[in-house]
């Protein structure tokens, strides 16, 4: 009886195992070059963007130096991080700040701008002049914003408002710990005003003009109107590429924060989540600490990013 | 009716000015940025500061060549390294990006759907994140200080990928079909047919990725520590020599190389960026 069992089972085993073969064969046939088209970005991605957010996870959860091996901590460093580190706690504290002034402000004037310009003449023109500060070097022009919020009087602002009367004394733009955050955040906006522009400027040219038409035979009056009513449901998925950014964007501000306030900025007036990321991991080499650090952007910023592709979710139109 | 029309053309005119006004703010710094590198010693440091250049001359570009030769590194070999690791970027992105966005739409890979939401994840995170492990990648693969740690963990943006795949959407596959009766390779068929039409899009990839790699300064900060091997952005705290006065002719021409090449290279390809950024939005 058993021998029986015994032979159709292997007699299936080599069956499935052709036919798997087989199987494998069609399946190659088909897809194979299709996933060797894909592979090298695939490889890529998988090595320095998915792979990397599993393993901060994992080292945050540890002690790491990168000479010794880690060290499991648990939750430690993240009760260290809220309860102890009062450094991040202001870090936490200027990043919320800064991204909830300048994103919703940058955000607001980019689609402002694309709808207005979208309507003007000399389109191309006013897109440009208005595009080109977001994609300028942040470092180089923190540089030339730092001549015109120069601390003396040769600092073009200071020179206005002095010969205006508002001042009589210099104002110290970099040193002041009160006036660092608010010059990072005007310089940020200067630079961000773009970020989302384009997409909505794309989105606006992509509306056909038969639905304006309709629209107003229907009896929608005002532009204002039009906008609220016709336009912005149909730009959904460009306010949703475009909110995104300027989470992501804002959320990971260091460059004109370093370049203003220096590092450390005095009282850390300037220091962000990215600053606290970089000190703790790239100069004193504490990774699993900074890993934390890294953590929690991370979760703000998807957090934040899912409930915007809840709030601008277009399954309703299409 | 005629007062209607004249308020009409009122609203008008105030909304040129408006956009006149939002356009200087964004447009003055940058127009400050090229009038400072041509000014000469005595106008950069006149009182009151002056906005505009009264007698133009290179002195600023020549002092950046010739006062930095001295130095262990002259300005020249920054410029390389940018537009070395820059260009080298743009190229391998370009191609793994467009063929992998090709394959994943056009042979309707299984698990596409999967790959693409990942990709749509990784737009939902700042790159700073993954730096600790990107890090740790680059140094045990012995790539600190070489032009490789610039360039391979740059290669896979989501963004790229993402704006590409959208792109593909549009293209019929009646093109493909046809292509293949007359008896193409599917490689072929991709570097003859596919890609040429996909002109726009990559087109704009080359833009973004140009833009966004040449301003970068965290990469440098964290996998280059020699001065040999920075690039332009971070070479500017070279320069500027923690804010000497001294320097501060060669650090406004320095500027404005660092400043100008992005708006050009952008200004250049404006019409394509548009037509691809047309598909741009997130379907979700």
């Amino acid at each position: 009886m058993g021998s029986i069992i015994d032979i159709t089972k292997e007699k299936n085993a080599v069956q499935t195992k052709a036919r798997w073969k087989h199987k494998l064969k069609v399946w190659w046939n088909r897809y194979g070059i299709g996933y060797s088209f894909l592979a090298p970005y695939l490889i890529l991605f998988a090595l320095f963007y998915i792979i990397p957010v599993i393993v901060v996870i994992g080292i945050s959860l540890t002690n790491y130096n990168i000479i010794q091996n880690p060290k499991w901590l648990g939750i430690a460093n993240y009760r260290l991080l809220f309860t102890d580190d009062d450094v991040f706690l202001i870090s936490l504290r200027n990043t919320a700040v800064f991204s909830l002034i300048s994103g919703p402000f940058g955000y607001i004037m980019s689609f402002m701008a694309a709808w207005v310009i979208n309507q003007l003449k000399f389109r191309k023109g006013f897109a440009l002049a208005f595009y080109a500060p977001s994609i300028t070097s942040s470092i180089a022009m923190s540089v030339v914003w730092m001549w015109f919020f120069a601390s003396d009087r040769y600092g073009m602002i200071n020179n206005i408002l002095i010969n205006f009367g508002i001042i009589h004394e210099p104002v110290l733009w970099n040193l002041n710990p009160n006036t660092i955050l608010p010059v990072v955040i005007f310089i940020s906006i200067w630079m961000s005003m773009g970020t989302g522009f384009l997409v909505f400027l794309a989105g606006f040219q992509n509306i056909s003009k038969e639905l304006y038409e309709a629209a107003a035979i229907d009896g929608i009056k005002s532009k204002f109107q039009e906008l609220w009513l016709i336009t912005m449901p149909l730009m959904k998925p460009q306010l949703l590429l475009g909110a995104i950014n300027s989470i992501v964007n804002s959320l990971s501000v260091f460059d004109v924060a370093k370049t203003v306030g220096g590092m450390p900025s005095p009282n850390y007036a300037a220091h962000t989540i990215v600053a606290h990321l970089y000190d703790y991991a790239f100069i004193r080499f504490q990774m699993g600490y900074a890993s934390a650090v890294a953590v929690v952007l991370f979760l703000i910023t998807f957090i934040l990013g899912r409930i915007c592709m809840k709030v601008f979710s277009s399954k309703d139109i299409y | 009716m005629k007062k209607a029309l004249k308020r009409r053309n009122l609203g008008k005119v105030f909304i040129y000015i408006a956009m006149f006004g939002l356009v200087a703010f964004t447009a003055l710094p940058l127009i400050y940025v090229v009038s400072t590198a041509f000014k000469p010693m005595d106008e950069l440091f006149v009182y009151p500061p002056k906005f505009f250049v009264r007698k133009p001359t290179l002195q600023n570009f020549s002092e950046l060549l010739i006062a930095l030769s001295g130095s262990i590194v002259p300005f020249t070999r920054y410029v390389f390294n940018s537009i070395f690791t820059v260009s080298l970027t743009v190229i391998i992105t370009v191609i793994i990006a467009s063929q992998g966005a090709f394959a994943l739409v056009k042979y309707k890979l299984p698990g596409r759907d999967w790959i693409f939401s990942m990709i749509l994840a990784a737009l939902m995170f700042s790159p700073h994140v993954t730096q600790i492990p990107n890090y740790m990648v680059v140094s045990s693969l012995g790539m600190i200080n070489t032009y490789w740690a610039l360039i391979i963990p740059k290669l896979a943006a989501a963004f790229n990928f993402f704006l590409m795949k959208q792109f593909i959407e549009q293209y019929p596959d009646e093109l493909l079909e046809s292509g293949r009766m007359d008896g193409a390779k599917e490689w072929t068929l991709f570097w003859k047919i596919v890609m040429p039409s996909l002109m726009p899009a990559w087109s704009t990839l080359i833009v973004f990725t140009f833009i966004s790699n040449w301003n970068d300064s965290f990469s440098p900060l964290i996998f280059i520590n020699s001065e040999a091997m920075k690039t332009l952005p971070l070479a500017l705290n070279t320069i500027s020599g923690g804010g000497s006065v001294a320097r501060a002719g060669a650090v406004s021409a320095a500027v404005f190389i660092i400043t100008i090449p992005t708006i050009i290279i952008f200004t250049l390809m404006q019409s394509k960026v548009m037509e691809t950024m047309v598909h741009s939005g997130i379907k979700a």
